[in-house]
């Protein structure tokens, strides 16, 4: 760590709080070498710590907060992989959805050609309505992570510009094809917590969150499809688990009825999908593909392009 | 992101292949470490999954039941064995009646003999049966991931594939040895399928 570089930041932090407080290069660059060289504290929790001293001092939400330094670098929605990270990008609204709670202006999904991600935009912001299907220029939003997904966040010093020209939305959607080889626990017949807003799996009767409940039936399918190199995690929500196994939700819950035990839905599900292979086809969500589209691979196999190339090598 | 260890994959493997992978190896000193089968076409295999006619089920326990089943694909047999760790397995071996078309996935693991031989079976996590379309697909699969491994194998940068150089240490078994019962193997999905209407 230079003498230069500790200028620099305090010099970016300075940046950040001209608007809003009274304070000099100085004060902070004399904040910064305390806790660094004095401290022994690295330079990166020295910033974080001297940035939240004049967020208390200036009554502001880091997220409020502009990313300093200069101009953000334009980046795609399918590039952003880490939270934290301020950035300007040109997307077009896929997807408003209802905001659950006061505090949030409006949410949604957004989309360029390299996918698509979340996007929250505060109410007390106070920016412009976004429409749904139009193209805009968003510089200076935030990212975020949540559960291994990203979003990002707009704040007051966002700025949305409208684009004439129609950004297309890419398909961020992966496909999958192998033996379905493993059905997890937490398969079949499930009960999920009935609180609002609250989908967890209730675990003996009760929700990590909310305590002991009825809770509301639920099919789904944890599986593993692999294909010989990749062992690939896949969830069937009720839907998907209805398709790929022609098993409804009440006949389920009949089964499980007449035997006393919801485990035999999950004992046939294995009995009728183990073994067989399958394409899936839907977006990924972590370490899991969400399975919007399966289908069954039973047409017969072409042994005559491998057995040429077996003869040829 | 999570930190739980990744899946191992089920490798595709004919018989032929898979029982001649005698030599298994660990990757760490740690007790719970996955233990790995060597395969003679340079790759680590600590699951398999193989699709094959299960032709015969027997009951080979001395004090509690024991089932051994025999999987046959095109180059070979499969020796599954599934006891009371096994119960689903060992359910459906008891109730078998062969011959049927199997699906299985499992671990590979080594015993040896009286007279010191190596034998190679299968602890199945899973066996289910399915039909005969399904098992073409396996042997089309498994042919094209063998031949993948062979062509790996005569490849000039293989000498830093640490897999290829351990078969080679390990080893005296010619790939080309699997590239021939790979043919043989996809010759005989051909020929049925030329008898059948």
């Amino acid at each position: 760590m230079t003498e230069s570089d500790l200028r620099q930041h305090a010099e970016d932090v300075h940046e950040q709080f001209d608007d809003h407080i009274d304070v000099t290069v100085e004060e902070i660059h004399e904040r910064l070498q305390t806790l660094v060289d004095e401290y022994r504290v690295p330079v990166d929790e020295a910033r974080r710590s001297v940035t939240s001293t004049y967020l208390d001092e200036a009554d502001i939400d880091r997220e409020d907060l502009g990313g300093g330094g200069g101009s953000n670098d334009h980046v795609g929605v399918g590039e952003i992989d880490e939270p934290e990270r301020w950035v300007d990008v040109t997307v077009t609204v896929v997807e408003l959805w209802d905001p659950r709670s006061d505090s949030v202006g409006q949410v949604g999904l957004i989309g360029d050609e390299t996918g698509t991600i979340k996007f929250t935009k505060w109410a007390k912001s106070d920016l412009a309505e976004l429409s749904e299907g139009e193209s805009y220029h968003l510089q200076n939003v935030v990212s975020d992570e949540y559960e291994g997904q990203y979003s990002v966040k707009l704040n007051s010093t966002t700025i949305i510009e409208t684009v004439d020209e129609d950004i297309e939305v890419g398909d961020d959607s992966t496909t999958v094809e192998g033996a379905l080889v493993d059905i997890q626990s937490g398969s079949g017949l499930i009960k999920r917590c009935p609180e609002e807003d609250c989908t967890r799996v209730l675990q003996n009767g009760r929700c990590s969150e909310h305590g002991e409940g009825e809770g509301e039936f639920d099919l789904r399918i944890k599986a593993v499809v692999d294909d010989g190199e990749t062992a690939h995690e896949v969830i069937f929500d009720q839907e998907a688990t209805e398709a790929v196994t022609g098993l409804t939700l009440g006949e389920a819950k009949e089964m499980a009825m007449d035997a006393l035990d919801t485990e035999v839905v999950a004992d046939e599900i294995r009995g009728d999908l183990l073994g067989q292979y399958y394409r899936v086809e839907g977006p990924t969500f972590g370490r899991y593909v969400l399975a919007d589209d399966v289908e069954l691979l039973d047409e017969p196999a072409d042994a005559e392009s491998v057995l040429i190339k077996a003869r040829s090598m | 992101m999570s930190q739980a260890p990744t899946r191992e994959t089920a490798r595709r493997v004919f018989a032929t292949e898979f029982n001649d992978a005698t030599y298994t190896f660990k990757e760490s000193d740690d007790e719970r470490a996955p233990v790995y089968a060597l395969l003679p076409t340079g790759e680590r295999a600590n699951r398999v999954f193989f699709v094959g006619t299960l032709t015969e089920t027997e009951d080979v326990g001395d004090d509690g039941e024991y089932w051994r089943g025999r999987v046959v694909d095109p180059t070979g047999t499969f020796f599954v064995y599934a006891g009371q760790y096994q119960p689903d397995a060992a359910g459906f071996l008891r109730e078998a009646e062969p011959p049927v078309y199997v699906a299985v996935v499992g671990k590979p693991r080594t015993f040896e003999t009286d007279d010191g031989e190596v034998n190679v079976s299968v602890r199945p996590e899973s066996i289910t049966p399915v039909d005969a379309a399904t098992r073409d697909r396996w042997v089309v699969e498994t042919a094209e991931q063998t031949l993948d491994r062979v062509a790996a194998f005569d490849d000039e940068d293989a000498a830093v594939d640490e897999y290829v150089r351990m078969a080679t240490e390990e080893y005296e078994l010619p790939p080309e040895n699997y590239r021939t019962e790979t043919i043989s193997a996809l010759e005989s999905l051909e020929e049925a399928a030329e008898a059948s209407p």
